[in-house]
C-alpha cells in the first residue's frame, strides 16, 4: 500500500529515490514547505520505506534536514527588508483600487447582457463563472475574471505582508497588526526614517491634509493619522482617542527604534502599551458608573 | 520532598554555593555550570518554575517531546538534556537564530521555525503519540493552540503548560483570564493540576493535563 498525500511525511518522496547529493536539498524543501494533515509514526515509517536503516539513523537524518531548514529558513526571513514591505503594500494598495473599479466596470457591462447581476467584486465573481455566448459576453465575462483575479493578487499580497513585516519589524508588527506596521513604514519611507520620528508624527502619519490645514490655520490639529485604523484608537470612545492616539504613537516610536537599532522583540513595551491603554479604558467605566443615569455599556 | 517528581537527568546540584535545579549539557545561555551541570534558573524558565514548584509534570526523563513556543531555547536545551527526541517550534526568525545554537550540540533536537498555531505545517514532521508537550507561546489564544495540538500527544501524555494571563487580556484579571483558558482546554484535555507560578513568573498559570 502506498501513502494517500496526506498521510504522507517529509522522507516519504524522498525513501523512493537514490541517496545523491540533491537528496538533502530535497528534504530541507521538504521540512520548510510541506504539510500533512496529522501526525503518524514518521520514525517507523522511514524505517519501512528504506528511507532509514534504523530509527537512530532516521533522527541523525532528521537532526540534519530541520537544522538545514532552519537555518535556511531564519536567514531568508531576516533578508525581508522594509523595501519589499513598502512595494508590497502599495501594490495591494494599488490592486485593490483597479480590482473595484475593473469590478465595477464589468458588472455595469454584464448588468446590460444577463439578469441579476450583483455589483463589486462578489458580482464580477459571479459574471466570471458564466460560460458566454457571444463576442460580447466573451469580453464582458473576461473582464469580470481580470477583477477576480486581481482581488485575488491583493488577497496574495496581504499574506506576504503577514509573513514579511514581523521579519522586518517585529515589535511593530505585533503591536500594530502587519498591515498597519507595513503602512506606517511605507508613510514614513522606510524603517529608519520611521525610527527617527518624534512620535507626534507619527500619531498624525498618513493625516498630512488635515495637519496642513491646521498649520494654516483652518482646522483644528488632527488626533491621528493613519493609526486611526488600530483598534486601540477605533475602539477608543472620541473623548479618550486623543490620549489613546498619543500613547499608541509613542510605544509604536520606541517599537520602530527597537526594531531598527536592535531587532529583537521588547515584551515590556507590549505590556506597557496593553496596560496604559486598560487604565486609558477605564475611564469610561469610572464616568460610567459616576454620571447618574449612564448605563453600563 | 519534590525530589521525588524530577526526571531522571534533572537533579539539584551544588552550583556557586547554592542548591540548584540542574541538566548535563552544553551551556547555551551564559548560565552558572559545575561538574558538567548547567543550573536551570526556574525564574527564566516556565517548565523550570514549574518543577522547582513541585507539580506533577509526569516526567521521568527520555520521553519524547514537541516544544512550542523554544525561543531562544533556554528552557528546551534543558528538555533536551534529559529527554529522548524533541521537536522544537519558534516562528519568530531572531530567537530561532539562538535556538539553532543551543540545538547544535544535542543531537536529537530538532529545531522548526512553524507557526504553532498551524500544526499542519509541521505535522509531517512531528512524530505522532509524543510523551509531552511543552507550551510557552506568549500570544492570544493559548488554550487554543494548545487544543489543536492535542493531535500529537499520546492518549497517556501530559501537555505542560504555561498561561501568562497578558498575553490574553491586559485589562482582565488574571483568574478571570485563567478559567476562560481552561475551559477551552478541557474541550480536549483533562486536566489534572493547576498552580499559579507566580513566586517565578507573575500572572502565570502552570497547567498539567492529558488527552480526553
Amino acid at each position: 500500500m502506498t501513502d494517500t498525500d496526506a498521510d504522507a511525511g517529509w522522507f516519504s518522496p524522498l525513501a523512493a529515490e537514490e541517496a545523491g547529493r540533491d537528496a538533502t536539498d530535497a528534504a530541507r524543501d521538504r521540512i520548510a514547505e510541506d504539510e500533512a494533515d496529522r501526525p503518524l509514526d514518521w520514525s517507523r515509517r522511514a524505517v519501512e520505506a528504506g528511507f532509514a536503516d534504523s530509527t537512530d539513523e532516521y533522527y541523525d537524518r532528521l537532526k540534519d534536514a530541520t537544522t538545514r531548514a532552519t537555518r535556511e529558513a531564519v536567514r531568508e526571513r531576516e533578508r525581508a527588508d522594509d523595501a519589499q514591505l513598502i512595494h508590497a503594500v502599495r501594490a495591494m494598495d494599488d490592486s485593490e483600487r483597479v480590482a473595484n473599479e475593473l469590478a465595477e466596470r464589468a458588472v455595469e457591462w454584464a448588468g446590460s447582457l444577463f439578469d441579476d447581476v450583483d455589483s463589486g467584486i462578489d458580482g464580477a465573481r459571479e459574471v466570471a463563472a458564466r460560460e458566454p455566448e457571444s463576442e460580447v459576453e466573451r469580453r464582458a465575462v473576461s473582464l469580470a475574471a481580470r477583477a477576480a483575479e486581481l482581488d485575488d493578487e491583493r488577497a496574495a499580497l496581504a499574506e506576504t505582508i503577514a509573513r514579511v513585516a514581523p521579519a522586518v519589524a517585529p515589535n511593530l508588527a505585533e503591536m500594530a497588526g502587519p498591515e498597519l506596521a507595513a503602512r506606517l513604514i511605507a508613510l514614513a519611507g522606510g524603517l529608519e526614517p520611521l525610527a527617527k520620528k518624534p512620535s507626534g508624527t507619527v500619531q498624525v502619519l498618513g493625516a498630512e491634509d488635515a495637519l496642513f490645514a491646521h498649520l494654516s490655520g483652518r482646522a483644528p490639529s488632527p488626533k491621528h493619522g493613519i493609526i486611526y485604523t488600530h483598534e486601540y484608537v477605533r475602539g477608543t470612545r472620541p473623548e479618550d482617542r486623543g490620549s489613546a492616539a498619543r500613547a499608541l504613537a509613542g510605544k509604536l516610536t520606541l517599537a520602530a527604534r527597537a526594531d531598527h537599532y536592535a531587532g529583537e522583540r521588547r515584551a515590556q513595551l507590549h505590556d506597557d502599551l496593553r496596560e496604559r491603554m486598560a487604565t486609558i479604558r477605564a475611564r469610561a467605566d469610572d464616568d460610567g458608573s459616576d454620571a447618574p443615569g449612564a448605563g453600563d455599556e | 520532598m519534590s525530589d521525588a517528581v524530577l526526571p531522571d537527568g534533572v537533579e539539584r546540584r551544588e552550583i556557586d554555593g547554592e542548591r540548584r535545579l540542574a541538566t548535563r549539557g552544553e551551556p547555551v545561555y551564559g548560565e552558572p555550570t559545575a561538574d558538567g551541570w548547567r543550573a536551570w534558573d526556574p525564574e527564566r524558565s516556565k517548565l523550570g518554575g514549574m518543577l522547582e514548584l513541585g507539580l506533577e509534570t509526569g516526567l521521568s526523563g527520555g520521553e519524547t517531546v514537541l516544544y512550542l513556543g523554544a525561543a531562544s531555547g533556554t528552557t528546551v536545551s534543558h528538555v533536551a538534556d534529559f529527554a529522548g527526541p524533541t521537536y522544537a517550534v519558534e516562528f519568530a526568525p531572531r530567537p530561532a537564530r539562538d535556538l539553532l545554537d543551543a540545538a547544535a550540540p544535542r543531537d536529537r533536537l530538532f529545531p522548526l521555525l512553524k507557526d504553532a498555531r498551524k500544526p499542519e505545517t509541521y505535522a509531517h514532521v512531528v512524530e505522532a503519540d509524543v510523551d509531552a508537550i511543552v507550551q510557552d507561546v506568549a500570544t492570544r489564544g493559548q488554550a487554543e493552540v494548545a487544543v489543536r495540538n492535542a493531535q500529537f500527544l499520546a492518549e497517556d501524555g501530559r501537555l505542560l503548560l504555561a498561561i501568562k494571563a497578558r498575553s490574553e487580556d491586559v485589562t482582565a484579571d488574571p483568574d478571570a483570564v485563567f478559567e476562560g483558558a481552561l475551559d477551552r482546554l478541557r474541550e480536549a484535555y483533562e486536566v489534572l493540576e493547576t498552580r499559579r507560578l507566580d513566586r517565578y513568573h507573575e500572572d502565570h498559570l502552570g497547567v498539567v493535563a492529558t488527552p480526553r
